[in-house]
């Protein structure tokens, strides 16, 4: 009999911990596959952020380093400048990365830093259990948005994708989404060009995923996928904003 | 030691930069500030030429995180600001201490609160030794006071980080940052960290994947890792104690004070003793781990203290902890800016001996 799945080898044996319907588990596969797509396992470096992806060292078979909330680029800039040869990605929720983590993502996007971000975007502070977050659409309910995000004060969600695209330094920058397995299979793709591109060394990719926080939206799996592409893709679309050429590898 | 080369003339902040070149510090991550802008600067011109990389970070929160990314490899890396730099370097230095990992990081403060002034000061002692950052965590402080012990300190800075997988702070001010002066720079035998550690991170070919966390879930064991970190501060006061003592032998009345201050009560002293007084010095050189037992040996012979800083009166605070409750302690200080004189110095010296014994 033909095995036609089975569990990448960058991944360990561990089950996730995360809320049924969660996406992060899929990203995690993703980013998995990836790496072993281009037998990157024994030369990569992840860095973990501080939300609910804590525990990457505990489902990926590589060497990781658990960065300070917010600072994972720039952990991932002093291993990549020392270790060129090696493979150096993160890993960041929308709080680590698009609010306390700002200035260090758009700098090492900026001075085109050879890391892959992978940035997950579920529009919640999942971790410390449903807070507003930068990303938190407008109207949107969190426990410190009781009555909606309102832009008069609490401004617009940020879209991370189009201010790093806006820069020189980044190779690819791109949004994608695993709601839908036509979802999936675009973003496996975007995910891997993101490490094609710092193994060729054409510096910062950096990839977007709009991501589901069934438990602190409040909602079941099923209505999670579907409020993405109802309520998170419109403002957030999907696409690949600025990307430098590749080999092909596909 | 290997053998000596020649005698340079520079500045503090250029012996830090060429100590730790030479000590195999190959990458240095950092943001200006005054008064250690010759740091960075040395560095950037310097270490191209051997094959390591300078970085000019967008903030003092990532350097210490760029410093983190790179110390996870088991390079040599440093580091080094001033005061408001140094604050926003506490998260991270919170996360070497639970993480467990060797860096140096030099603070030629200057006057705070605040902004501040761009002139000397001693009043980060409390923010080096008693942590700015959370947690129960110790740095290991070193205090250099001439341009040779910046030079030689910065070495042993990299080793003591080594050792005990800890962050060691250099702590210097304004004047010695600036200073010119003679140094004869060397080259230590060991100029990098053990390849073997079996915690380096380099990727996991043909070994089992590694982790760095200070993240303790299961039960018991943040208790485990904390009660692991206080063991080897234990070991660290037990065996890397540095001072320097002077004429404290026959002393009646000795003077305890670290880095720039220390070198100018020197003078005082030499002074105090010419003109018949029995005073002493006592110079921690390691901040932390602080000289209390030495101190307290020193209580049981000699009476008197006198604690001079540049500061309103910091590390008098673990004087007084560390001495015999019989002992007397004066305090002379005043905040960073205007620098005691020899004679200042001699004078509050004369006076208190007078007091005193
Ligand atoms: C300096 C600091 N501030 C606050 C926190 C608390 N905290 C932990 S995770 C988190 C937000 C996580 O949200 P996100 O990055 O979106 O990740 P998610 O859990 O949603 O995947 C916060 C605020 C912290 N650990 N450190
Ligand atoms: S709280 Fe949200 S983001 Fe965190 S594991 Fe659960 S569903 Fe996923
Ligand atoms: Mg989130």
């Amino acid at each position: 009999m033909k095995q036609v799945f089975k569990r990448p080898e960058s991944m360990t044996d561990k089950p996730f911990h995360f809320c049924p319907g969660c996406h992060h588990g899929i990203v995690h596969r993703l980013v998995a596959e990836a790496l072993d797509h281009f037998t990157l396992r024994e030369k990569t470096i992840g860095v973990a952020s501080v939300g609910c992806s804590v525990f990457l060292y505990d489902y990926f078979a590589v060497d990781v380093i658990e960065a300070p909330h917010g600072r994972a680029a720039a952990v991932a800039t002093g291993t990549k400048r020392v270790l060129r040869d090696r493979i150096v990605f993160t890993y960041q929720g929308d709080g680590d990365l698009a609010a306390i983590g700002t200035a260090e993502v758009i700098h090492a996007a900026n001075r085109g830093d050879n890391i892959t971000v992978i940035f997950v975007n579920n529009s919640i502070y999942g971790m410390t259990g449903g807070q507003m977050a930068p990303t938190t659409l407008l109207g949107q309910r969190s426990t410190t948005s009781p009555y909606g995000r309102d832009n008069q004060r609490d401004g617009y969600p940020i879209k991370m994708t189009e201010m790093l695209a806006a820069l020189e330094g980044p190779s690819l920058v791109a949004r994608v989404a695993v709601n839908t397995p036509g979802n999936v299979k675009k973003a496996r793709k975007v995910i891997r060009q993101a490490f094609q591109m710092q193994i060729e060394g054409k510096g910062f990719s950096f990839v977007e995923v709009l991501s589901s926080c069934p438990t602190n939206w409040g909602m079941t799996p099923v209505e999670a996928n579907r409020r993405i592409a109802d309520e998170m893709i419109p403002y957030f679309p999907l696409g690949t904003l600025k990307q430098r050429d590749l080999v092909d590898t596909f | 030691m290997s053998e000596p080369v020649k005698k340079v003339f520079t500045k503090g902040n250029e012996a830090i930069a060429m100590a730790a070149i030479n000590a195999g510090c190959h990458y240095y991550f950092g943001y200006p500030i005054t008064p250690q802008n010759e740091i960075p600067e040395y560095m950037a011109a310097q270490l191209p030429k051997v094959g390591g990389e300078f970085l000019q970070a967008e903030s003092e929160i990532a350097s210490i995180n760029m410093l983190l990314g790179a110390a996870a490899t088991g390079v040599r890396v440093m580091t080094s600001s001033s005061g408001p730099g140094i604050s926003l370097m506490q998260e991270g230095f919170s996360y070497f201490a639970g993480n467990e990992l060797p860096a140096v990081v030099v603070n030629m403060s200057r006057q705070g609160p605040g902004l501040g002034g761009i002139n000397a000061t001693q009043g980060d002692y409390f923010q080096s030794v008693k942590g700015g950052g959370h947690g129960d965590y110790k740095l290991i402080v070193l205090a250099p006071h001439t341009g040779q012990e910046l030079y030689d300190l910065t070495i042993k800075a990299f080793e003591l980080a080594e050792k005990y997988r800890m962050l060691t702070l250099v702590l210097g001010d304004a004047i010695l940052g600036q200073i010119k002066e003679p140094i004869v720079p060397w080259v230590p035998e060991k100029t990098a960290g053990d390849p073997d550690r079996d915690w380096l991170i380099t990727g996991a070919r043909g070994r089992a994947p590694r982790k760095i966390t200070s993240l303790f879930l299961a039960d018991g064991e943040m208790e485990k890792h904390n009660w692991h970190l206080q063991e080897k501060y234990a070991r660290l006061e037990q065996n890397d104690v540095m001072v320097e003592e002077r004429e404290c032998a026959d002393a009646q009345l000795v003077v305890v004070a670290f880095g720039s201050v220390a070198r100018i009560v020197k003078s005082a002293i030499d002074e105090a003793r010419a003109a018949g007084m029995k005073v002493g010095l006592l110079r921690p050189i390691t901040l932390y781990p602080f000289p209390g037992r030495r101190l307290e040996a020193l209580g049981r012979q000699c009476r008197n203290f006198l604690v001079a800083e540049m500061n309103t009166g910091q590390m008098v605070e673990d004087v007084k902890l560390s001495l015999p409750g019989d002992c007397r302690v004066e305090f002379y200080g005043r905040p960073g800016g205007s620098v005691p004189t020899p004679e200042d110095l001699f004078e509050v010296i004369s006076e208190t001996y007078e007091k005193m014994v």
